[in-house]
C-alpha cells in the first residue's frame, strides 16, 4: 500500500509529524529560544482567537432572540448567560422554505458527489491503464479545463437546459455539478491509479479478468483514499456553491445557500433567520471536515491550481 | 492466482522477467475505452467545451441575439463601460493584494506552528473556514461589520479603541444659550470650547448652563443641584441641563432639571489651564484652592464634551467595502496556504536549518535566506491557486456588499452575473465578460499542462 501513497499523502504524513529533533546549542541559545517561544505562542494564541472570533460572534448570535440581537452585540451574552435560546432553532425548523431547501442540498449534493466519483473514476481508470489513440492529447485536453472558471458556461447552458427542459430542477443543478468537478476528478484519479503496481494488473489481465471486473475490484479497492479524498472534497465544493445554484434552480429546487442568500437582502431585519440559517448551512461541512480532515486536506492540496 | 493454468496471452511477454514489453491491448480494449470514457466525455463536450466555443461566438453578437452581429464592440463596451472598468479596477486590486497576504500570513504560521506543540489545533481552527461556504462567510462578516459599534464587532472594536484615546464625548450638541436670558454665562465657537467670563474664586458659586441636549436621553441623570460645602477658597459650580419640559427660569436651576454629570471643567488663566474638574452626580464640580489661587480666572468647557459620537469606520462603504471583503476573502483562504506551506515546510531538510543556526544565523536570516528560497516552488503554486480563485471571486462580494455600495464592490464575476441574469438582459456583454475572464486564467491553463507533461517525462 505504502507505493501507492500520493505524493501529498506523503508531504501530509509528514506535516503531522512536525518539527522534530531540534537540538539547541548552548544554554543561552536554548533560553533565548525559549523566550521567543513564549511570544510566539502568545501571538499564535492571539491569531488562533481572532480567527475564531467571526464563527463564534455567529453562532452566539443564532443562539439569542430577535429582540436581544435588535439591540445589543452579541458579546453581552457573555455577561447575560440567561439571553441564550434556541428559539431561532425551533423557528428555523418550522419555516418550511428552509427545512425543504435543507431537503434540497441534499438531493443535490449526494448524486452529483456519486456520479463525480463514479464517472470519474470510470475515465481515470481509462486515461491511466487503457491505451487508444490520442489518449494523451485527450487527457491534456482535460487538464487544460481545471480552471475554466464556470460562469464561462452560465449563459450557454441556461439556454441548453431550458431546451431540453430540464431548466429549473435539481437535475439541472446536478448535471452542471458533475459536469465541472470532472476535470479535478479525472486528474487526481488517473494520477493515483497510474500508480497502482503496473505487475497487479496484469496478473489479473492473465487471468483473464474483464476490464470492469479490474476497475471493480482491483483499481477501485486499491483508489480508496484518492475516492474518498475527490468525494469529500466535491461534497463541501457543491453543498457550498451558491452560484450554479442561484442560476438553474428555480424556489422549489434551491439549496440552502440560495434560501439564505435571499434573506440577505433585507440585511439587519432578520439576522435572527440569517445568523441559525447559516450555521444550520455549516453544521454538515463542518461534521465533514473534523471527520474527514486528511482526506479534505489531501483532496484540497490536490486540487491546487484548480 | 493460478498463473500457470491460465492460457498464455499472446500480448504477455514470453519469458517472464524479460524486459516488459508495452502490452498491445486486445482489440476489445478500444471499445472499453470508449465505454468508459463516454459519460464523461459527452458531459465534458456539452456542459464545459461546448460553451466555451459558444461564448465565443456569442460575445460577437449584441443583446438580441445571433441575429445582430456587432463585431468586437462587446470587448470595447467592456473597457469603456464605467460598471465594467470599476469592475476591473477591483479584480485588479483583489488579484494583486487578496493572493499575497493570504500566502504571506499563511507562510509566517506555517513557520511559526512548527515551534509550538498545538501546532495541530492551530492549524486546525485557521483552516477551518474553507469548510464553510462562501455566503455562510459572507454572512458572518455581514455580523462582523456592521455598522452599529452596539452590534458589529469590528466597529466595537474600532470605537472602544478610539474611545481609549480620544475621550467619549459625554453630550454632543449641548451648548450655552446664545441670546436672551441665561445668555452670556458661557461663549464659543459652535460646537466648543465654551468659556465663562472672568470669575474670582470664593465669590459663589458657577452656575454653567447649558442646553441642546433633549432631557429625555439624560436617563441615568439625576436633579442638578448648587454645590454644598464648598471649601475655603475653592471654585465651585454646577453643570446642567438648563431646561425642562415646560420651560423653568434660565440660568437657574428648577426643580426638575438634570445635571450634566462627567462634564469636564477647566480652570484657564492666562491661557494655561491650572485646574480641571469633572462634573459629579448632581452636576456639581469643585476646583481646589491649592490649585487655582486667588487670581481671577476663566472656566472653560473643552470642546471633547461636546463633539459627535464616534461612529466606527463605515466598512461597507464606499471606499472601504472591497478592502473589507478582501479581508473576509483572506480570513478564507488563508488557512489554504498555510496548509501548503507546512506541507512544503516538513519536506525541507532540517539538517539545513540547524546547520546555519550554528553557523551563527539568527532566525529570520535562517528565514530569509534559507527556507523562503527553498519553499519557492510551494509558494508558487499557492500564489497562482489563489489569482485563479481570486479571479472568479462572487459569492463573497455578492453576499457581502450591502446593495447601496454594491457597484462600488463590483468585479468581473459579478457584472458578468448582473449584465447576463441580474436585469442587465444583455449575453453579449455577459459572454464578451466570460470570454475575457477565461482569457486571464488561460496563463495557469498552460502552466497546469506545462508542469503535467513535464511530470511525465521525469
Amino acid at each position: 500500500m505504502t507505493t501507492l501513497q500520493t505524493a501529498q499523502d506523503a508531504q501530509f504524513a509528514a506535516t503531522a509529524r512536525t518539527a522534530s529533533g531540534r537540538t539547541g546549542r548552548g544554554a543561552a541559545a536554548r533560553a533565548a529560544r525559549r523566550l521567543a517561544g513564549g511570544s510566539t505562542r502568545l501571538v499564535l494564541l492571539a491569531v488562533a482567537l481572532f480567527w475564531l472570533l467571526p464563527t463564534v460572534g455567529l453562532l452566539l448570535s443564532s443562539l439569542r432572540g430577535p429582540m436581544d440581537i435588535q439591540s445589543s452585540g452579541w458579546w453581552t451574552v457573555l455577561t447575560k448567560p440567561a439571553q441564550l435560546t434556541l428559539h431561532n432553532y425551533t423557528n428555523l425548523l418550522d419555516n418550511s422554505t428552509i427545512t425543504q431547501s435543507f431537503l434540497n442540498s441534499l438531493l443535490i449534493t449526494v448524486p452529483a458527489t456519486l456520479l463525480v466519483v463514479v464517472v470519474g473514476s470510470l475515465a481515470g481508470y481509462v486515461f491511466a491503464w487503457v491505451e487508444f489513440p490520442g489518449r494523451d492529447w485527450v487527457f491534456l485536453l482535460i487538464v487544460g479545463l481545471l480552471v475554466v472558471p464556470l460562469q464561462v458556461a452560465l449563459v450557454p447552458i441556461t439556454s441548453l437546459f431550458g431546451e431540453i427542459g430540464i431548466f429549473g430542477s435539481i437535475v439541472s443543478v446536478v448535471l452542471f455539478h458533475v459536469a465541472f468537478g470532472l476535470p479535478f476528478a479525472i486528474f487526481l484519479l488517473r494520477n493515483f491509479f497510474a500508480g497502482i503496481p503496473r505487475e497487479l494488473l496484469e496478473a489479473a489481465r492473465l487471468d483473464g479478468a474483464g476490464e470492469l471486473w479490474l476497475f471493480v475490484r482491483v483499481v477501485v479497492p486499491l483508489g480508496g483514499p484518492a475516492i474518498a479524498s475527490l468525494g469529500i472534497f466535491q461534497f463541501l465544493w457543491v453543498w457550498n456553491d451558491m452560484l450554479v445554484a442561484l442560476i438553474f434552480a428555480d424556489p422549489g429546487s434551491a439549496p440552502l445557500t440560495v434560501a439564505l442568500q435571499q434573506q440577505t437582502r433585507q440585511f439587519g431585519t432578520n439576522i435572527d433567520v440569517l445568523s441559525s440559517g447559516a450555521f444550520l448551512s455549516m453544521i454538515i461541512p463542518l461534521v465533514v471536515f473534523f471527520a474527514f480532515q486528511r482526506q479534505f486536506v489531501n483532496g484540497v492540496m490536490a486540487g491546487a491550481l484548480k | 492466482m493460478s498463473r500457470t493454468l491460465s492460457p498464455p496471452s499472446p500480448a504477455a511477454p514470453a519469458a517472464a522477467g524479460a524486459p516488459a514489453r508495452r502490452a498491445r491491448p486486445p482489440l476489445g480494449r478500444a471499445w472499453i475505452a470508449a465505454f468508459f470514457l463516454l459519460p464523461a466525455l459527452i458531459l465534458l463536450g456539452a456542459l464545459v467545451v461546448y460553451p466555451i466555443v459558444w461564448s465565443a461566438i456569442r460575445s460577437l453578437f449584441g443583446p438580441d441575439g445571433f441575429t445582430d452581429f456587432v463585431g468586437l464592440s462587446n470587448y470595447t463596451g467592456v473597457f469603456t463601460d464605467h460598471q465594467t472598468l470599476v469592475a476591473l479596477k477591483n479584480n485588479a486590486i483583489w488579484v494583486v493584494v487578496a493572493p499575497v497576504v493570504a500566502t504571506g500570513l499563511g507562510l509566517i504560521f506555517a513557520v511559526l506552528t512548527e515551534r509550538i506543540r498545538w501546532g495541530t489545533a492551530f492549524k486546525l481552527v485557521v483552516f477551518m473556514p474553507m469548510a464553510i461556504s462562501m455566503l455562510a462567510a459572507g454572512i458572518i462578516f455581514r455580523l462582523v461589520y456592521d455598522q452599529d459599534p452596539g452590534k458589529g464587532v469590528a466597529n466595537a472594536v474600532a470605537t472602544g479603541v478610539h474611545d481609549t484615546f480620544f475621550k467619549a464625548s459625554a453630550y454632543p450638541g449641548a451648548h450655552p444659550r446664545v441670546a436672551g436670558a441665561g445668555s452670556g454665562t458661557l461663549a464659543g465657537p459652535v460646537g466648543g470650547p465654551y468659556t465663562s467670563k472672568p470669575v474670582r474664586p470664593g465669590s459663589g458659586p458657577a452656575a454653567l448652563a447649558l442646553v441642546g441636549v433633549q432631557p429625555s436621553t439624560l436617563t441615568d441623570a439625576t436633579q442638578a443641584a448648587s454645590p454644598s460645602g464648598c471649601p475655603q477658597g475653592a471654585l465651585c459650580g454646577t453643570v446642567w441641563l438648563d431646561f425642562q419640559p415646560g420651560g423653568g427660569t434660565p440660568g437657574k436651576i428648577d426643580p426638575g432639571e438634570k445635571s450634566l454629570a462627567g462634564v469636564r471643567v477647566e480652570a484657564v488663566r492666562d491661557g494655561h489651564v491650572v485646574a480641571t474638574a469633572t462634573a459629579a452626580k448632581d452636576g456639581t464640580f469643585a476646583l481646589p484652592a491649592s490649585r487655582i489661587g486667588a487670581a481671577p480666572l476663566q472656566l472653560r468647557l473643552p470642546a471633547t464634551n461636546f463633539t459627535a459620537q464616534y461612529a466606527g469606520v463605515n466598512w461597507l462603504g464606499p471606499t472601504l467595502v472591497t478592502w473589507s471583503i478582501i479581508g473576509a476573502y483572506v480570513w478564507m483562504w488563508t488557512g489554504f496556504a498555510m496548509v501548503l506551506i507546512a506541507a512544503g515546510l516538513a519536506g525541507i531538510p532540517r539538517e539545513l536549518l540547524e546547520a546555519a543556526r550554528v553557523d551563527g544565523a539568527r532566525e529570520w536570516q535562517v528565514f530569509r535566506r534559507i527556507t523562503v528560497p527553498l519553499l519557492a516552488p510551494v509558494l508558487g503554486v499557492v500564489l497562482v491557486t489563489l489569482v485563479i480563485n481570486v479571479l472568479k471571486i462572487f459569492d463573497l462580494v455578492y453576499v457581502i456588499a450591502p446593495g447601496a455600495s454594491q457597484q462600488d464592490a463590483n468585479v468581473l464575476a459579478l457584472q458578468l452575473y448582473l449584465s447576463s441574469f441580474g436585469g442587465g438582459n444583455d449575453q453579449g456583454t455577459g459572454s464578451a465578460l466570460a470570454v475575457l475572464l477565461l482569457a486571464l486564467v488561460a496563463p495557469a491553463m498552460f502552466l497546469n499542462i506545462k508542469r503535467f507533461r513535464k511530470e511525465k517525462s521525469r
